[in-house]
């Protein structure tokens, strides 16, 4: 149930959206970078037949 | 078995891939359980109403600014020592989610402060060490960005780190050095008299261990990514030298 946050419901609920939204932003930022250099790295690794770099 | 063997891309790769979804798996539920925890189920403060409830993310958020950058410093200085890249690339790969940490305290501590304190803003000791260490994030992310042989950003990214450390410490003890400003001392103590309630403290402690857990996690993520992408230069370099 939501709590009776009064006059203060814009500082509280701003505060959790600014920070959710960073912390998404951030997550969903790292694992996109990671899966473009992931696929990068395959295309070059069967191009020049080296070995992954992660076994 | 020695730490230094981890310096070893191989090594970092094999065992970060199995350890990363143990630790992101643990920070979910940490960070879920806490919030919602604090969020739903704490009473509102006697004197601050339910702004209290901003505790569980500013707090977490604040420390983790001030430690990422610590953790930084330390992976810097293990470079500039015994050049082992697997720390230079952590350093580089810490800092991105130290200044999002950075930039969440002082949102959130913004947010805090309007209907605390009557502002959004103070040239306070704590908060002004915060926006300089923001500016210091910030100018870290934007060197590794702007040198082009990564032995050498790795370099001035070290020494820029020693220096910025100083603004780390700052922030973390400007309350103590100065009786002055709006921010009070610390939440978090092992004073009872100077701690926060239980209510709030059990908490606390669960989203603060979301936060380093989530630290971990996109730090082990991103050094991935970093040891990848210079796995890719090298092999473009060889092709284009035939």
């Amino acid at each position: 149930m939501m709590p009776d946050l009064g006059k203060y419901a814009d500082a509280v609920l701003g505060s959790y959206a600014v920070s959710l939204g960073l912390i998404a932003a951030l997550v969903g930022f790292s694992l996109w970078q990671g899966v473009r250099m992931r696929r990068a790295l395959a295309v070059a690794e069967a191009r020049t037949k080296k070995e992954p770099v992660d076994g | 078995m020695s730490l230094w063997e981890y310096a070893n891309p191989q090594k970092f790769m094999h065992l970060s891939r199995r350890v990363l979804p143990f630790v992101a798996g643990a920070a979910a539920l940490c960070l879920i359980v806490g919030l919602v925890w604090g969020f739903f189920a704490t009473p509102n403060d006697y004197k601050q109403g339910p702004t209290v409830k901003i505790i569980y993310l500013h707090v977490p958020a604040a420390m983790m600014a001030i430690n990422a950058w610590v953790m930084m410093l330390v992976a810097s200085l293990i470079w500039l020592i015994r050049r082992h890249h697997v720390s230079a690339l952590t350093a580089k790969a810490a800092a991105p989610v130290g200044l999002v940490f950075t930039l969440i305290a002082l949102a959130t501590g913004a947010l805090w402060g309007q209907p605390m304190w009557g502002t959004w803003w103070a040239w306070d000791p704590r908060l002004t060490s915060f926006l300089i260490l923001a500016l210091f994030y910030l100018g870290y992310i934007a060197l590794w960005a702007a040198v082009d042989d990564p032995d050498t950003a790795a370099d001035l990214t070290g020494i820029l780190c020693i220096v910025g450390s100083v603004f780390a410490l700052l922030s973390r003890y400007a309350v103590n050095f100065w009786n002055q400003g709006l921010h009070q001392g610390a939440s978090l103590s092992l004073d009872k008299e100077e701690n926060v309630s239980d209510v709030f403290w059990f908490p606390l402690l669960v989203c603060i261990a979301g936060f380093v857990l989530m630290f971990v996690a996109l730090v082990l993520l991103r050094t991935r990514t970093e040891i990848r992408a210079r796995r890719l230069a090298a092999l473009i370099a060889r092709e284009r030298m035939g």
